[in-house]
């Protein structure tokens, strides 16, 4: 399954989960369900930042931040990172938190094994012999 | 049974209260990869910046 059907059935599942975007380890947009780049450029900077931004404060002492979740009045993010890739999400206000990161996670698992599995190999054509030959 | 439908009202009415009141409250949970999370109050000095960010990306 590629990044952008992998997010369009997380979209599809989540019902409190308005939009989300893929990025990878250096920080490029993977797949995205927001229409517009700059909607999609504020939602994967702010979200990686916030990771970042927690990263150089809390981790410390052998442990990284895997996870964030920022609750404010208007709505959450969301920001999840495993390995080479990171994903960023908007929900609604009060939304279940324990199921959005569940998703996310398993929205992250399933594009990372699509990238890890080598595609599969195009069989060279088979050179015809002449009849009789 | 009107006493103890009052004695319902004066307990769970302020609990019922506050956690209307901490739903409704910012704030900003941290996951670590050994399994520890940490939330921050949004009076907590180190939610500010990462709410400010939050609040950009919405």
């Amino acid at each position: 399954m590629d990044a952008a059907s992998a997010l369009a059935d997380l979209t599809e599942i989540s019902s409190q989960l308005e939009e989300a975007v893929l990025v990878d380890g250096e920080g490029a947009v993977v797949a995205s369900t927001i229409a517009d780049d700059s909607g999609t450029q504020r939602l994967a900077g702010g979200g990686l930042a916030m990771l970042e931004a927690a990263e150089a404060r809390f981790g410390t002492g052998g442990r990284a931040v895997t996870q964030i979740e920022a609750s404010l009045s208007e709505g959450s993010i969301f920001a999840a990172r495993d390995g080479n890739l990171a994903i960023v999400a908007r929900t609604s206000a009060a939304p279940a938190s324990g199921l959005v990161l569940y998703d996310l996670r398993s929205c992250l698992r399933t594009v990372a094994e699509a990238r890890e599995k080598p595609k599969p190999r195009r069989r060279a054509a088979r050179k015809s012999e002449p009849a009789g030959a | 049974m009107r006493r103890a439908l009052g004695l319902l009202v004066l307990v769970g009415g302020p609990l019922y209260l506050r956690r209307r009141r901490d739903a409704r409250r910012e704030r900003v949970h941290l996951h670590f990869d050994d399994g520890s999370t940490v939330t921050l109050a949004d009076d907590a000095p180190e939610a500010a910046r990462l709410l400010a960010l939050a609040r950009r990306a919405l």
